[in-house]
């Protein structure tokens, strides 16, 4: 049985990473189990100032899922570094994916090259796709032009492998990563979550205190799914699955859709131990589908 | 925090929209009075956190009010078992209470105070609490803390039962070491501004994950983001900034 997978010329033990912004830096965690047996992370969404994020509410729950408005926060690049990574160095021994959001193009570009510089980040997932800050995030990656911009301008200052992270908010999701694609991103990961709201009837006023929020939870898998095999079959680079996987089911349908690796986010929320359960999980759930590599199935749906 | 399987043995009305449930299983690292549990429900995507009012031995006790969905399905359960996540939050610190603390729950803020009053006669401090309510009908668990030793004072909005007001017209004549509260955000705001000492308040906020995870429900301090669930849900009143 083998399970490990190749993303970007970095071997994963596993392709489980639990996703950004549901794993903080990994240390809480791993006071409940070993997290070295993840493939790898994904940490908090990291800009170039400390951010508090929206005002609260900034959650509410939908059937089969929930929406979130916190809006990255974060300590911000430099407490990142100084703080939080020593803290998960004691915790992790792996390479670990570096979350990276922005506002302006300049602001991803000096958050890209300071975390470039930092021996043990394997990968930086640029996101270009936050659905809950104004003015940055997602309106980068709901442009093919802006996309394009930002991927370039990142690329010029890393050589580490650059993941970009897209929206599904879009009319063609396609066509962002055939963007990003041809200005040098080495992968892309998606989906971020849907844009949503809900109404509390009593007050007639929206639920969170930012009107909307992204959507994300079990009940986007199918959605997330289709856009990984839209996505798979229009770009050479390799795909990172995710959007509502919540079994190991989930992640070898993310695989034969064509994600390399997986990403779970809001199960970590519900069940701390989703990961864990998961890579448990995964070589019963291969036997009994007659898988014995996991990078045979990558893109195999029929 | 642990995660773990509790039975259901006994879930029944206080109130007319107030339940106590009790349950049993590994209460392990429930450690302060003021912490809470986070229980998965069958067809809700989000856990519930309920605080704990009470533990004894392998015995929890919850008392929660039925506000939406998932307590309304809690309310319907009387036997089975419960998916809870434990150990969540900071809870009180019962270190400077000094001699005679003043304890002060409003509605569903009154369970968390049962523990805390029970610990604290424990430690042999003279203990008054102050129970809160709108009503007469709403009014609980008068008897079990007078039970523990504890003074109760009960107050009413409409004067139906006790002393006709709000917690903050029963502490004015008071005179105590130190306070402890947990209620809606405006009494804790008034018992802020009246209280004549140093106390511990218990805040809300709508949680996603309910350890620390996801940074639903930060909020703000003097002294720094803080999470409720994680560095809270007990703040201390010298670091609450009121917005």
């Amino acid at each position: 049985m083998e399970l490990s997978v190749n993303l970007c010329g970095i071997t994963l033990d596993n392709p489980i990473i639990p996703a950004s912004g549901t794993f903080g830096y990994g240390y809480e965690f791993a006071e409940l189990y070993d997290i070295n047996v993840l493939g790898t992370f994904s940490f908090k969404g990291t800009t170039r100032e400390t951010r508090y994020g929206n005002p609260t509410p900034r959650i509410a729950e939908c059937t089969g899922g929930l929406l979130n408005a916190v809006g990255l926060q974060n300590p911000g690049v430099d407490r990142v570094i100084s703080e939080e990574l020593p803290k998960m160095r004691q915790v992790f021994h792996k390479p670990v994916m570096a979350n990276v959001s922005g506002f302006s193009i300049d602001e991803y570009v000096e958050v890209v090259s300071k975390l470039d510089k930092v021996e043990d980040i394997g990968w930086i997932e640029v996101n270009i796709s936050c659905p809950n800050v104004h003015g940055g995030g997602m309106s980068f990656g709901t442009d093919p032009v802006c996309a394009g911009e930002v991927t370039k301008a990142v690329r010029r200052v890393t050589e580490k492998p650059l993941v970009i992270k897209l929206s599904p908010n879009v009319t063609d999701i396609t066509q962002i990563a055939r963007a990003v694609e041809s200005e040098g991103a080495d992968a892309v990961s998606l989906i971020n979550t849907l844009v949503g709201m809900r109404i509390n009837l009593n007050t007639r006023k929206p639920i969170l205190a930012n009107r909307t929020g992204g959507f994300s939870g079990s009940a986007v898998f199918p959605v997330a799914l289709n856009m990984v095999n839209k996505v798979y079959n229009a770009v050479k680079i390799p795909v990172v699955g995710m959007g509502g996987v919540s079994s190991a089911e989930d992640v070898l349908e993310m695989m034969m859709a064509g994600a390399t690796a997986v990403e779970i986010g809001s199960m970590n929320l519900v069940n701390p131990y989703a990961c864990k359960e998961i890579i448990e999980d995964l070589p019963k759930v291969m036997a009994k589908y007659r898988v014995d590599k996991l990078t045979d199935i990558i893109g195999g749906v029929i | 925090m642990k995660k773990s399987i509790f039975s259901i043995i006994s879930n029944e009305p206080l109130t007319s929209n107030v339940y106590k449930m009790t349950l049993r299983g590994d209460c392990s690292d429930i450690t302060r009075a003021g912490q809470f549990v986070n229980i998965a429900l069958d067809g809700m995507y989000l856990r519930r956190p309920i605080s704990v009012c009470d533990v004894e031995g392998d015995v929890l006790t919850i008392i929660y009010k039925v506000v939406g969905k998932g307590t309304r399905y809690l309310s319907t359960l009387t036997e089975g078992e419960l998916d809870i996540l434990t150990g969540l939050g900071n809870g009180y610190d019962t270190t400077p209470s000094g001699d005679a603390p003043l304890l002060i729950g409003g509605g569903v803020g009154v369970p968390p105070m049962y523990n805390l009053a029970k610990r604290l006669i424990g430690e042999g401090k003279r203990v008054r609490v102050i129970l809160g309510f709108n009503t007469s009908s709403e009014v609980f668990y008068r008897e079990q803390f007078a039970r523990l030793g504890a003074e109760v004072y009960v107050t009413t909005v409409d004067g139906s039962e006790g002393i006709r007001g709000f917690v903050t017209d029963a502490i004015r004549d008071l005179e105590y070491t130190y306070f402890y509260a947990c209620g809606p955000e405006p009494m804790l705001k008034a018992l802020h501004k009246a209280s004549a000492t140093s106390g511990q308040l218990s805040f809300e906020e709508r949680m996603g994950c309910g350890f620390g995870a996801c940074m639903g429900c930060t909020c703000e301090t003097l002294t720094g983001y803080k999470r409720i669930c994680k560095e809270g849900p007990v703040m201390l009143k010298e670091e609450i900034l009121w917005n």
